[in-house]
C-alpha cells in the first residue's frame, strides 16, 4: 500500500519527538527527547480500515493525534484527500476539521460531565454552521438513532450513561459534522466484552453506511483482525510491519509481530499454540536500543551483531508486505 | 474428590446504597469450592460480583456500607472465616491466604521500598529479623523474575516498569507461602507480551510451590489458558460451573455463550474473522436493582414466561459426577427451546 491516487489518508515520514524532561522541581539538565513517532508512513484507501498496534508507549496514539494536529508534528506530511494538513493555517484547518474527526479510548474522561448530550452534540454543529435551533434538535435526534441510543438520552448527563452508551455518544459527536476520516483510538477498550461487540458492529454499520475511513488504534490485536484491512505493527516510535491484515495474521515476518501474536490468549482451553514469551519490558523511547530497536528482546535465532548495530529498513519482503527486519526472509 | 481447601456457601454481601434508601446485592448467594493446588476462573463482567466475592473471602469488605449477611458461610481449614475473631483472621489473612491486584501502581506504598513491602508480611506473620527479611525479600524478588535482585530489593516502586511491580506484587503475596492465591485481574492493566510473561510466571510458581489459585478475569482467553474449573457470575450470582474444557466445548447458560460469542478471536478462521459479531444485547443492570425472575432474561434471546416469573437454581448439567457442571437457567428443563442465535441488530 504505497501512495495511490486512491488513498484519503496519506502519511508520509512523520515524526514528533517530545523534549526530555528535567529533574525534580524542573531543576537539573533535560534527559533525552523522547522520539514517540519516528519517521511512520502509511496509506489508508476511501472506506477502508487501517488497525495501527502495538504496546503502550509504542507511539500509536501519538500518531493518531499528530495527522489530525491535535500535537504538531515535527516533520513530515499528512495529506487528506489531497490536502497537506501540516501547511494549514487555523481557519482552514479548523474547515478540514470537519472532514476528520477523533473518538477517545476513555468514554468517562472525554465527556463534559456539566453539558447534556443535546450540548455536547450541539457543539459541533453550531462551531461548523451546519445546524442550529429545531434543526439541530431533529439533527441530533437522528444521531443518537444511528448511534443505537434513544432520543430521549438527548437531555441526559454524562454521569447518568454507562460506559457503552457514553462511547456511542463520543461517535455520536465525532460524526456529526459529517467527517469522512476517523481516528479511532482504542474506542473499546475500555468497555466490557459484551458491550464491545455491540460498539465493534455499530462501528462496521457506520462504516458501510458513511463509506468512512478508519484509522483504528488498539493495543487488542484480534479486535483488530476483526476490524482492519490493512495492519501496521510499532514499535519504540517505528512502523515494523505493515501488511493487509490476513496476510499478517497468517505469515507475520517481523520477529514482534510473531511474538506480539502469540502472546494473545485465545478463548479455547485445546487450542496448542506455541508461546513465545519474551523477555524484559519495551525499552524506554528516550533511550531506543542502537540498530534494530527490537533486538534486545528479539528471540529470533539469527539474531547477530547486524542487529545490534544496524537498523533494518521497512522493506517489502513479500507482495505488499513490508517489514524492518534484516531476516525477515527467515520469518519465526 | 477431596476436601475443598476453600468452601464458599450462599455468600450474600449487599451494600447500602449512596442515597441510604435501597440495597445493592453485589454478591447474592454465591457457592464454590476451590482444592488444593487447583486455578479456579472466576469470570464476569464488571458490575456482576466477582471482585466483591474475592473481597469477601479475605473480608475486606469495608462496613458500613458493606455486610456479609447473616448465614453466608466461608470456610477454609475447617474453620468459618466469617466468624473468627480479628486476631484469627490476620493469622490466615496475607499468611494463609493472600491476594494480588489489578492495579500494581495504586497498591504499592510510594514511600517504602519494595523490599521492605516483600518482607513486611514476614516480619509480621514469621518474626523473621531485619537481615533475614531482607534476604528473604531478595529471594522472592528472584524467584519473580526481577534482574538483579540484590539491588531491586531497594528500588522504590517508581522506579519499575508495570510488569515488574507486578511481579514484586506476586512476591509480596507469596512471601509466606500461602495456600490460596487470589488474583484478582492481575493481567488487565498489562501489555500481553508482560501479560504472557505475568501468566507463565504463576503457572510456574504454583507447580513449585503447591498453592491453588483463585483467578478472577474478564477475559475469557486468559481462562481457558489458565484454569482448571470456571465459574461464571452474572449479576451477583454463579450462573454456570464447569471444569475448563467442558465450559468452552459446551457452554449451557445463554450469557455464558453470549459472552464467547461476544469476542472476536485471534484464531477465527479468515473467512470468519470480519463480519459482525454474536453478542449479547443491553448491558449489566445495577445492583439495586436486579430483574425478577431469572436476572439474564432481560437480554436472554430464548426467554420465555417461566424466566420472567420464577428464578432458575443451579441444575445440574449431567456431565460426569453430579456437581461438575451445573448451569442456573431453565433451558435445562426445556432444551427445545433453544434454537440458532440472531446476530445482534
Amino acid at each position: 500500500m504505497t501512495s495511490s491516487a486512491a488513498a484519503l489518508v496519506d502519511v508520509q515520514g512523520l515524526v514528533k519527538h517530545f523534549p526530555g524532561e528535567r529533574g525534580a522541581f524542573g531543576l537539573g539538565r533535560p534527559r533525552a527527547v523522547v522520539r514517540a513517532v519516528d519517521d511512520v508512513s502509511f496509506a489508508i484507501a476511501s472506506g477502508q480500515t487501517l488497525g495501527l498496534v502495538g504496546e503502550s508507549g509504542c507511539g500509536k496514539s501519538t500518531v493518531g493525534r499528530t495527522i489530525l494536529r491535535l500535537i504538531e508534528p515535527d516533520a513530515g506530511r499528512v495529506a487528506i484527500d489531497g490536502v497537506n494538513v501540516l501547511t494549514l493555517g487555523g481557519r482552514e484547518l479548523r474547515a478540514l476539521r470537519r472532514r476528520m474527526q477523533i473518538v477517545f479510548q476513555d468514554p468517562y474522561g472525554s465527556l463534559n460531565p456539566r453539558l447534556t448530550v443535546r450540548q455536547t452534540l450541539a457543539e459541533p454543529l453550531a462551531i461548523h454552521h451546519l445546524a442550529a435551533g429545531a434543526d439541530a434538535g431533529r439533527r441530533i435526534a437522528a444521531l443518537l438513532e444511528e448511534v443505537g441510543l434513544d432520543p430521549g438520552f438527548a437531555k441526559s448527563y454524562a454521569h447518568e450513561l454507562s460506559g457503552g452508551q457514553r462511547q456511542r455518544v463520543g461517535i455520536a459527536r465525532a460524526l456529526s459534522v459529517e467527517p469522512q476520516f476517523l481516528v479511532l483510538d482504542e474506542p473499546v477498550s475500555a468497555l466490557d466484552v459484551s458491550v464491545q461487540a455491540q460498539v465493534l458492529n455499530l462501528l462496521a454499520d457506520l462504516q458501510q453506511r458513511r463509506r468512512l475511513t478508519y484509522l483504528f488504534i488498539a493495543h487488542d490485536l484480534a479486535v483488530v483482525k476483526h476490524v482492519a484491512d490493512h495492519v501496521a505493527v510499532m514499535y519504540l516510535g517505528k512502523i515494523v510491519e505493515r501488511a493487509p491484515g490476513p496476510q499478517l495474521y497468517a505469515a507475520p515476518r517481523h520477529p514482534y509481530t510473531t511474538s506480539l501474536l502469540s502472546a494473545v490468549p485465545v478463548p479455547d482451553p485445546k487450542a496448542q499454540r506455541p508461546r513465545i514469551v519474551l523477555t524484559g519490558d519495551v525499552p524506554s523511547p528516550a533511550q531506543p536500543p542502537p540498530g534494530c530497536p527490537f533486538h534486545p528482546r528479539c528471540p529470533h535465532p539469527k539474531k547477530d551483531a547486524r542487529c545490534r548495530t544496524e537498523p533494518p529498513a521497512l522493506r517489502e519482503v513479500a507482495p505488499g508486505q513490508l517489514a524492518a527486519c534484516h531476516y525477515a526472509e527467515e520469518p519465526l | 474428590m477431596t476436601e475443598p481447601l476453600l468452601r464458599v456457601r450462599d455468600l450474600k454481601t449487599y451494600f447500602v446504597t449512596e442515597h441510604g434508601s435501597g440495597t445493592a446485592r453485589a454478591v447474592d448467594g454465591v457457592s464454590f469450592d476451590l482444592h488444593a493446588g487447583e486455578t479456579l476462573g472466576l469470570v464476569g463482567e464488571s458490575g456482576c460480583g466477582k471482585t466483591v466475592t474475592s473481597l469477601s473471602v479475605l473480608r475486606l469488605i469495608p462496613e458500613p456500607p458493606g455486610h456479609i449477611r447473616p448465614g453466608s458461610f466461608i470456610e477454609f481449614a475447617g474453620r468459618n472465616l466469617l466468624t473468627l475473631a480479628p486476631r484469627e483472621l490476620r493469622a490466615i489473612r496475607g499468611n494463609q491466604i493472600a491476594m494480588i491486584f489489578q492495579e500494581p501502581m495504586t497498591s504499592l506504598n510510594p514511600v517504602f521500598t519494595v523490599g521492605y513491602q516483600i518482607a513486611e508480611a514476614a516480619i509480621v506473620h514469621q518474626r523473621l529479623s531485619r537481615r533475614a527479611a531482607r534476604t528473604r525479600a531478595i529471594e522472592m524478588l528472584k524467584l519473580v523474575g526481577i534482574p538483579d535482585p540484590a539491588q531491586g530489593v531497594d528500588h522504590y516502586p517508581h522506579q519499575m516498569s508495570g510488569g515488574m511491580r507486578q511481579r514484586v506484587m506476586i512476591a509480596m503475596a507469596l512471601v509466606c507461602h500461602p495456600k490460596v492465591l487470589i488474583a484478582d485481574e492481575p493481567t488487565t492493566a498489562l501489555d500481553v507480551t508482560i501479560q504472557a510473561q505475568i501468566l507463565e510466571l504463576l503457572e510456574r510458581l504454583q507447580a513449585e510451590l503447591g498453592m491453588a489459585i483463585m483467578l478472577i478475569t474478564h477475559d475469557l482467553g486468559v481462562v481457558a489458558g489458565s484454569a482448571d474449573r470456571v465459574v461464571v457470575m452474572y449479576a451477583g450470582q454463579v450462573v454456570e460451573q464447569a471444569p475448563t474444557p467442558e465450559l468452552f466445548a459446551r457452554p449451557l447458560h445463554p450469557y455464558t455463550e453470549g459472552l464467547l460469542a461476544s469476542v472476536p478471536r485471534l484464531d477465527a478462521p479468515p473467512a470468519r474473522a470480519r463480519g459482525r459479531l454474536h453478542g449479547i444485547p443491553g448491558q449489566v443492570p445495577a445492583a439495586s436493582d436486579w430483574p425478577g425472575g431469572c436476572r439474564f432474561h432481560p437480554r436472554c434471546p430464548y426467554a420465555w414466561d417461566r424466566c420472567r416469573d420464577e428464578e432458575p437454581p443451579l441444575l445440574d448439567a449431567g456431565a460426569g459426577e453430579p456437581g461438575t457442571h451445573t448451569v442456573r437457567c431453565w433451558l435445562l428443563t426445556e432444551p427445545q427451546r433453544r434454537t440458532a442465535r440472531a446476530p445482534l441488530p
